[in-house]
């Protein structure tokens, strides 16, 4: 609990910084489905950021590998889930980041909203694939 | 060159953060989710401090009027609830209840090259290009 609560200051100073520093949003959904429209100007900085995350998770790995243990799951599950993961943000305009860090704090309706949702959904899904269909 | 400088510092800090907190283990997330069954209720803890961490820093930021690099702070016009926002929330719980990521630790765990994150990332990015594709020619 603890370090869940370090972690999340970590989290939130983290999307504060480019808010500090850039005067942007943090919303990593956003930030990568940008990508996607190729700007020469608009690409650079995405690019760093996912750089950013995959230092950060390399850096973590090599001390602490204990923090990406991940779990046995058919990996036609895992690809479906990456790719509801990948429309619905995308449509949605935002993940966990965008919207239950950032827009929460901004109190955006939208993100609260939509927060609201994925978490009800994600809890629905969760209840369902173990409760119901007797797990993947 | 400055603002990349800016967004890398971001996403490492982020990164890190995501890591301490237990995001980036699927088992957690799940199992947070799972209110019916052995419910692990620690992740709210992250949301308790990046929230709160998050609200301070974005309310001095808008004091100050300007980011440090860039020209301008660029606020998301106010925009309704519509049916997009709703369909699209709603699409990606599905999927963050399926394998337990979201797009900032699944993009993190992929510096760790095991194949969850790998196969996930592959399913993220179909997903996203598939949006593109169907936004480009005006169907969602």
């Amino acid at each position: 609990m603890f370090l869940a609560l370090i972690g999340g200051l970590l989290i939130g100073l983290g999307a504060g910084l480019l808010w500090f520093l850039n005067g942007r949003i943090l919303g990593v959904s956003g930030i990568i489905g940008g990508l996607f429209n190729f700007n020469r100007t608009d690409t650079l900085w995405r690019m760093t950021f996912l750089a950013g995350l995959l230092s950060g998770g390399a850096l973590m790995y090599h001390f602490h590998p204990q923090s990406f243990e991940m779990i046995q799951m058919p990996s036609t599950a895992v690809v479906i889930a990456g790719f509801l993961v990948g429309i619905g943000t995308r449509l949605g305009n935002g993940c966990t980041s965008g919207h239950g860090v950032c827009g929460i704090s901004r109190f955006s309706v939208r993100s609260i909203v939509a927060t609201l949702l994925f978490m009800s959904f994600g809890i629905l899904t969760v209840s369902f694939v173990r409760h119901v269909w007797g797990g993947l | 060159m400055k603002p990349a400088i800016g967004s890398y510092l971001s996403g490492l800090i982020f990164a890190i953060g995501l890591a301490v907190s237990g995001m980036t283990q699927p088992k957690k997330v799940l199992a947070f989710l799972d209110i019916f069954g052995d419910w692990d209720p620690s992740l709210m803890f992250v949301m308790v401090g990046a929230i709160g961490a998050y609200s301070v820093v974005y309310r001095l930021v808008l004091k100050r009027q300007k980011p440090l690099i860039e020209d301008k702070l660029q606020i998301p016009e106010p925009r309704k609830v519509d049916k997009e926002l709703i369909l699209g929330a709603i699409i990606f719980g599905i999927g963050w209840g399926l394998a337990g990521f979201c797009p900032g630790p699944a993009l993190t765990s992929l510096a760790t090259l095991q194949k969850a994150p790998l196969i996930f990332g592959l399913g993220l990015l179909g997903g996203m290009i598939t949006f593109k594709l169907l936004r480009d020619r005006k169907l969602v």
